[in-house]
């Protein structure tokens, strides 16, 4: 079993629902991630998604555009990213995922890639552009070096490509909350819960829902219908806001302290109500 | 010679549908109502009526006398996109889509512009046939193409200035996906190239090989033969495509991509010269990029080739060696344009003039029997400021 797979066995076991922070590597510099790293997962974040920056991702708000803008000013390559992951393993054994688009992989080398993922101790890739029909050629790979690749569902796929995009699913399912690109939101859509609960419903892996989570109250929705609340430009707007400040780390881990608290209140109280929350699941 | 692309939208190992799940619904739906108006006659029929009274086709192919005698060479024609309503080739797509659109009753036509031009025949054909339109456009190219802006903006479509990245074309297909992305439901996307995801690089070929299948017409009637040489300006590759499509299997007959040489080497536009296989919006193909996969910062005086990627199928046949690419500095393409101006009365796009440009260095090389076309993708009006501005500061 990979390491995400056991953290969402774990997660269900509690009766609990994962919170899953987003932050892009190298935004402000690697050596904030490293820490922030550190800080989220001491706060309670269960599986860490770390964005590899690109120059045009084109799935991204305005918010993580300039997170990547950061990261990039710099320079951050995916060998830093590498560089970076192999520095915390000394001390974590969080799961990770990296979060990308396809273009520095493919130009990295999709065997090479998986190859250096795995042993820098990565945990699963998930490449924003990169749709199941056009991801044979990688899958293989991190498949042969037992990374999960995780795919996405979206509010436009219909119950027959939700299907068949789950056979091939690993890990866990990534359904976007919104139609639309990633950013804070004030309210999610009204439809969410019916949505997910459709996918969850024929879903073989546990199901996270990410995409304009953004707030307490938001996770606090997602924790009553889905295994795990992703969080990204939320985070990266206290990072923008917090650039050059002391307590950057702090703010961002009184955030994520503050999310998880929002799941596990959710979670006792459906435990309550109706004795485990893992009952509910199919 | 295969059928391209094949059914997953590749042409070889490029093209392809790299795109977020949220898009891939709407291309399957995009690719499935393109293939069933292919082989209908009422759309076919509409296409044609649109494009002979509403576009003027076709457009003549020009033997460009004082141009020959002033090479020395080969005759020269030119294909004269430049006389298309609007003034570019650009329409023969946008005509093309906004069919598609209608077709599947979307209300509102987004699309990326560099030069403007695009943006000019998508604002066209939304007040054609009543739809709205939003335009995006780099910030840098809204001030270097201002006479393109005010008329999408007469043309009653909401201009989107992006500010982001080089605020060029790129930047422009970034925010135009992400607006589709948001609002697919009842947006159709009018990419205005041979770019971006699978059926795009298709539907976009064949909206524009009327071009070529006249051009074959044309220089038949004239010369009893197929010409000898094609010369195109490649930026995403739309009227280069255009153009060759038709001649792809003619071996005999050679195609000249003509790439933004910019200022040099660093400073270009030449995806298929100077890049690397890669992903960009939607398809794999020839990508200037750095060694880590970031794409490339580009330059070309001409706005509609300033541009890191290429139309997937271009990158396919440059492989196979079916057309050769060459680059055209911005000061040649200067050159290229006072040179049409001055032989033939035709002032051609910044873009145009740096297939013209080529032409300039090729045609005295061939024998008099030889016989090239010259694709004038479009008319300079636009360009006059910006050239103006680089001959001033270049002290020509």
């Amino acid at each position: 079993m990979t390491r995400i797979a056991d953290t969402f066995a774990q997660l269900r076991a509690r009766g609990e629902v994962g919170l899953i922070p987003f932050i892009t590597a190298g935004d402000p510099d690697i050596e904030t991630t490293f820490a922030l790293v550190h800080e989220m997962a001491r706060q309670g974040a269960d599986i860490i998604e770390l964005g590899v920056p690109f120059s045009d991702p084109m799935a991204d708000g305005p918010t993580l555009q300039r997170a990547a803008e950061r990261a990039l000013q710099h320079g951050t390559s995916l060998a830093h990213v590498f560089e970076l992951v192999r520095r915390v393993r000394r001390s974590l054994t969080i799961p990770i995922l990296l979060f990308g688009y396809y273009n520095p992989i493919w130009r990295y080398g999709g065997e090479r890639f998986a190859a250096d993922a795995r042993q820098a101790g990565v945990d699963g890739v998930l490449c924003v552009d990169l749709p199941p029909e056009e991801a044979e050629e990688l899958k293989r790979e991190t498949d042969r070096h037992d990374l999960d690749m995780i795919f996405l569902l979206a509010p436009t796929s219909s119950l027959d490509r939700a299907q068949r995009v789950l056979t091939r699913a690993r890990g866990f399912i990534y359904y976007v909350a919104v139609t639309g690109v990633t950013g804070v939101r004030t309210t999610l859509p009204a439809d969410l819960s019916d949505m997910v609960r459709r996918i969850r419903a024929i879903s073989p892996v546990p199901v996270g829902v990410g995409f304009g989570i953004s707030s307490s109250e938001h996770v606090a929705q997602v924790a009553g219908m889905a295994d795990a609340a992703i969080v990204g430009s939320a985070i990266s707007q206290v990072i923008e806001q917090s650039l050059g400040q002391p307590d950057l780390v702090a703010r961002v881990g009184a955030l994520v302290a503050e999310l998880k608290t929002a799941l596990r209140s959710i979670a006792a109280a459906t435990r309550n109500h109706t004795g485990t929350a893992s009952s509910s699941r199919s | 010679m295969p059928k391209l692309p094949d059914k997953h939208g590749h042409f070889g190992l490029y093209g392809g549908r790299y795109v977020a799940e949220t898009l891939m619904p709407a291309l399957l739906e995009l690719e499935e109502v393109y293939r069933q108006c292919r082989t209908d006659s009422t759309f076919k029929r509409d296409l044609r009526a649109l494009q002979r009274e509403y576009i003027g086709r076709p457009t003549p192919l020009t033997f460009a006398a004082r141009l020959t005698e002033r090479l020395g060479g080969a005759k020269v024609y030119l294909k004269r996109e430049d006389l298309c309503h609007t003034g570019a080739h650009k329409i023969n797509n946008t005509i093309g889509q906004a069919l598609l659109a209608k077709r599947m009753g979307k209300e509102r036509l987004i699309a990326e512009t560099g030069a403007g031009q695009h943006g000019v025949a998508t604002a066209t054909v939304a007040a054609l046939f009543g739809f709205s339109c939003e335009v995006f456009m780099g910030r840098e190219d809204t001030v270097r193409q201002a006479p393109n802006v005010f008329r999408m903006r007469l043309l009653g479509a909401t201009l989107r200035e992006v500010g982001s990245g080089s605020q060029t074309l790129k930047d422009a297909m970034n925010e135009a996906l992400r607006d589709w992305i948001a609002h697919v439901a009842h947006t159709f996307y009018v990419i205005g190239t041979v770019a971006g995801p699978h059926p795009y690089p298709m539907l976009v070929r064949d909206f524009q090989s009327v071009i070529g299948r006249e051009t074959k017409k044309q220089i038949v009637q004239r010369e009893g033969r197929l010409p000898d040489y094609l010369i195109a300006c490649v930026g995403g590759g739309s009227n280069a495509m255009g153009l060759f499509a038709p001649f792809l299997s003619a071996t005999a007959v050679h195609m000249v991509a003509v790439e933004a040489g910019g200022i040099g080497a660093g400073r270009n536009a030449a995806s298929m010269s100077n890049g690397y296989a890669g992903v960009l919006h939607g398809s794999k193909t020839y990508v200037l990029q750095d060694e880590t996969g970031q794409i490339a910062a580009t330059h070309s005086l001409a706005p509609g080739l300033d541009y890191p990627g290429v139309g997937p199928e271009l990158s396919y046949w440059s492989d196979q060696q079916r057309l050769r690419c060459v680059t055209v500095q911005d000061a040649q393409a200067v050159e290229g344009m006072r040179l049409l101006a001055e032989t033939e009365g035709i002032i051609p796009a910044l873009e145009s003039a740096h297939a013209v440009a080529h032409a300039a260095t090729l045609v005295p090389q061939l024998p008099a029997t030889a016989i090239v076309v010259i694709n004038v993708s479009g008319r300079g009006d636009k360009d006059l400021q910006s050239v103006a501005s680089f001959l001033d500061e270049n002290a020509l």
